[in-house]
């Protein structure tokens, strides 16, 4: 009989407008490599940051048994101290320290405050021969690849003395060959140590391949627990339940309102990374969008749709662009964002707080600021014009504030969201590139963004509609570019696909490109 | 709005007002009114006027982002040795010459915007070499000597007085009627322009204060125009300096608060990112604003050195300290895109009144020192204390939303 080491019950967390977890149930036991899979957004590193104490006790509903004890996790340390570590999908790493300060951070092995660099680094030693890293302690963690990052987020968790190790991610950016160097570790792990592992991915082989239970997790709800030994797991199996919902009223109906007239077309459009010159980052991508169709861009993250988004917009981001963008019949070179606004582009990033919007100024300015030239005359802000046109805007996607002199860091993620479509709707584009329209948006006001997309559309904007949402994307678009690894994979019609069938082709993909 | 709320909500903004009125009110009590005598205000003007036109530029670089210019001070002495150089040791004519310093402004300025800009080194850095190199090209130029006489000409621009044109006349027994007569056509002409826009803002729908407020402030700012240029009149009339500062200030209260450059600088500081995604030129304007700076600089540098009376190799030492501090006194953000023109004013009369006041009463330039050091933090900490509640809900608010958004996502 297995023992069970960690149990969550009626797990609810909440923030502002979104339910991120309703009643999630888990159970992990002893010496068990468990998964948790789900899409985007499912609620999956919520979980592991209600477990781990990053959500501390208090903001969240249910309990958490570690070893049959209740846990009040106030914060890190807390949870650190039973044994349950957490590595990030984003390595937490100090650079320009070595192997050895990073592993024992926070946990410096000293004597009256004096690190004993000696000790630590004989310690750190015997930690990397546990993992398999033959490398000097001494060297920067700069100087080593990110596997071996990753080997070092995990040799620093041994060092924590981890009962129950939590891996987020933990190989989405490692090839493939590395990836398995590292499931093998995990494996090792349990069968030496007895270390316990829970493994968020949604790389469904490298699941089947080293997991012994999966519990599936699908818009903050458990949806099963499958047991690898009594349960048939293939990953149709997986797919049908991180994907299976009903997508009747959540969207608004769509008119067809598609001219025939091709409005925006890209061509053989390569982008490298802007730091990492030599890295691809989309490459010969070649899409349209007519006068009246809202298109979708489907990638999971990392898969370049950003990235080739910003490229378009006035090359905002990227080095190295090479391709062709062809507006109404007519070829344009964008070399600047300005440029890429008067010539009818918009676009509306994924993460409008960072790269959106002016959270210290007033609804209006924001909304007037991409083209000034609207609201002025020979340099001279006609402030009347200005409010005047702000009040109409705010009024059209009915934002609620009391006036258009309102902060915008005082709005609720929503309204804010609406100020950013105002903004980029304001500037009288033609094309419309939406990034993540409705991230981080109660349903309530994703409804009202999905209206406005469909009013636009009937306006003959074309609009090319990025979403790492598969319902959204498939509710919402006339015809989908499925994106993986910086390349167009699939180009697939709502009407005849279903949602295992594109995530099928991305794993597929995935597998492939590897 | 009631007044409570109407209170509460300009309090903070007026608060430094409050406080200059305040000191101002102490020194004339302590000083037994000699601080606002006709020609002590005449003296605070002159010692101030460079420090209020640094200190104008100083805020467009913290408004971008809380960028500052550490070589202004150096910037100012190497004009001036420029200026000396040209008129004192080679004769030449001295308005060209004040044309040529403003070029060799603008050139420095080029030369810092390009590395701050386009190079992108930090403009701490980038400032604070130039204020080594524009200080070693200083004493090469003098060769560590002081330049001086200046000609008249050159003088007149800055410590001159406009001329009296109705000599003789003595309106209400002031020494200088010109002066008296200029005050109330400002005062007239400012009221009849204020009164134009509250009615074109009524006329297009806007909401408006009450008449009667309107009517209290314009009485106000006359009387404090007119009684200003009264007091300069019972001494020797208007500094010339005191027409460009407030040229100067005009422009850039208008180029700040109602142009679309000045809508990008704040926005830029808001949120640079966001800025650049809607197709502000981020790196244009920060190029800019590093030449306005060093323009600005040379202004102040020709007025300095007329005021000595002499090109010295010493000449604006600290210089950048005091603009900054007058920034941040008058309420600028350290990180950007907040502070006004006014308030940079307000920022340096304090710190002006303050230094003047004190030297009245003989209290030694040491415990000055102290002194404008404890303002400055006072300034700073009062705004960042009476910030705190809405700002640290804000804040961690504002966090906790990035990181649950993070969560959402992954």
């Amino acid at each position: 009989m297995k023992k069970t080491l960690l149990e969550m019950r009626n797990i609810t967390k909440e923030f502002p407008g979104v339910k991120a977890l309703d009643n999630v149930n888990i159970t992990v036991q002893e010496g068990e490599i468990h998964a948790i899979v789900g899409e985007n957004g499912a609620g999956k590193s919520t979980l592991m940051n209600v477990l781990s104490g990053i959500h501390p006790y208090g903001s969240y509903t249910g309990d958490i048994y570690f070893e049959g004890q209740e846990c009040r996790h106030l914060n890190i340390k807390d949870s650190e101290r039973l044994g349950i570590v957490i590595i990030h999908q984003e390595l937490a790493l100090v650079p320009y320290l070595s192997i050895g300060e990073n592993m024992f951070l926070g946990n410096e092995q000293h004597r009256y405050g004096v690190i004993d660099w000696d000790q630590t680094y004989r310690k750190a030693k015997d930690y990397l021969l546990m993992v398999g890293l033959e490398e000097d302690p001494r060297t920067l963690i700069k100087d080593i690849s990110i596997a071996k990052q990753q080997l070092v987020e995990i040799a620093k968790a041994l060092a924590k003395n981890v009962r129950l190790l939590i891996l987020d991610e933990p190989t989405s950016s490692l090839n493939e060959q590395d990836a398995r160097k590292v499931l093998d570790l995990i494996l090792k792990l349990r069968q030496e140590e007895g270390i316990t592992s829970i493994i968020i991915s949604h790389k469904l082989d490298e699941i089947e391949y080293c997991a012994d239970r999966i519990t599936i997790i699908r818009d903050g709800c458990t949806v099963e627990t499958l047991d690898k030994k009594l349960d048939n797991v293939t990953e149709e199996r997986i797919i049908r339940g991180m994907v299976g919902r009903e997508m009747s009223s959540r969207f608004p109906q769509r008119e067809n309102t598609i001219q025939d007239e091709v409005a925006f077309e890209v061509k053989n459009w390569t982008v490298y990374h802007e730091l990492y010159t030599e890295r691809k980052v989309v490459d010969n991508v070649s899409l349209n969008v007519k006068k009246g169709e809202v298109v979708g861009i489907y990638g999971l993250m990392g898969s370049g749709r950003t990235e080739l988004a910003m490229s378009i917009f006035g090359q905002a981001y990227g080095s190295n662009i090479t391709g062709t963008i062809v507006k109404n019949g007519e070829v344009l070179e964008l070399n600047s964002i300005a440029e890429a606004i008067t010539s009818g582009i918009s676009y509306v990033t994924e993460d409008r707080k960072e790269n959106g919007l002016l959270l210290g100024s007033s609804i209006m300015h924001n909304i007037t600021l991409p083209r000034m030239d609207f609201v002025s005359k020979g340099g001279r802000i006609d402030k009347y014009l200005e409010r005047k046109t702000a009040d109409q805007y705010m009024e059209m996607l009915s934002i609620k504030a009391p006036n258009v002199e309102q902060f915008v860091g005082n709005l609720s993620g929503g309204n804010q969201q609406k100020v950013l479509l105002a903004k980029w709707i304001y500037s009288m584009p033609d094309i419309l590139i939406l990034d993540e329209p409705t991230r981080g948006v109660d349903v309530g006001a994703k409804y009202e963004i999905y209206e406005i997309i469909n009013e636009l559309a009937s306006q003959g904007k074309a609009i090319l509609f990025i979403s790492s949402e598969l319902t959204e994307i498939l509710g919402m678009c006339d015809r989908i570019y499925v994106m993986n690894e910086g390349k167009i994979i699939d180009e697939v019609l709502p009407s005849e696909t279903t949602q295992e069938s594109i995530m099928n082709a991305i794993i597929q993909a995935s597998k492939g490109g590897n | 709005m009631n007044w409570k709320t109407a209170i509460r909500k300009n309090l903070r903004q007026y608060m430094m007002l409050i406080v200059l009125v305040g000191i101002i009110i102490f020194f004339q009590v302590l000083t037994n009114g000699t601080l606002l005598k006709p020609m002590n205000i005449s003296n605070l003007i002159f010692q101030n006027a460079y420090v209020v036109i640094l200190a104008v530029g100083m805020l467009l670089c913290i408004l971008t982002g809380g960028n500052i210019d550490l070589s202004v001070g150096s910037v100012v002495a190497l004009v001036g040795a420029c200026a000396g150089t040209f008129i004192i040791t080679w004769g030449w004519n001295p308005h060209l010459s004040i044309l040529l310093c403003l070029l060799i402004g603008i050139a420095i300025g080029v030369w810092q915007g390009f590395w701050i800009a386009y190079v992108k080194i930090p403009a701490f850095i980038a400032t604070l070499a130039g204020m080594l190199v524009f200080r070693g090209l200083t004493l090469i130029i003098l060769r560590g000597l002081t330049l001086a006489p200046f000609p008249q000409e050159y003088l007149a621009y800055s410590t001159g007085f406009i001329p009296d044109l109705f000599k003789g006349i003595n309106l209400f027994g002031v020494r200088n009627t010109t002066s008296l007569v200029l005050g109330v056509l400002i005062a007239l002409i400012f009221s009849l322009f204020e009164i134009n826009s509250y009615r074109s803002r009524k006329k297009k729908g806007y909401i408006v204060e009450s008449p009667y407020i309107l009517g209290f402030k314009l009485v106000i700012i006359a009387a404090a125009i007119i009684w200003l240029f009264y007091t300069l009149a019972n001494y020797r009339g208007v500094p010339m300096v005191f027409i460009t500062l407030g040229i100067i200030l005009i422009v850039y209260s208008y180029l700040t608060s109602s142009t679309v450059i000045g809508r990008h600088l704040y926005a830029m500081g808001g949120n640079e990112k966001a800025a650049r995604l809607s197709g502000v030129k981020t790196r244009q304007l920060l190029f800019l604003v590093y030449v306005n700076m060093a323009f600005l600089a040379s202004v102040a540098g020709i007025v300095f050195s007329a005021r000595l009376n002499s090109a010295s190799p010493q000449a604006g030492q600290s210089f950048e300290m005091d603009a900054i501090a007058a920034c941040f006194i008058g309420g600028a953000s350290t990180t950007g895109g907040i502070g006004t023109v006014g308030g940079t004013l307000v920022g340096a009369l304090i710190m002006g009144i303050l230094n003047n006041g004190m030297s009245i009463m003989g209290i030694s330039s040491n415990v000055q020192q102290v002194v404008k050091g404890l303002v400055l933090l006072a300034a700073v900490a009062f705004d960042v204390i009476s910030k705190k509640n809405l700002k640290f809900t804000f804040i961690s608010k504002l966090r906790r939303k990035r990181r649950e958004e993070v969560d959402l996502v992954a």
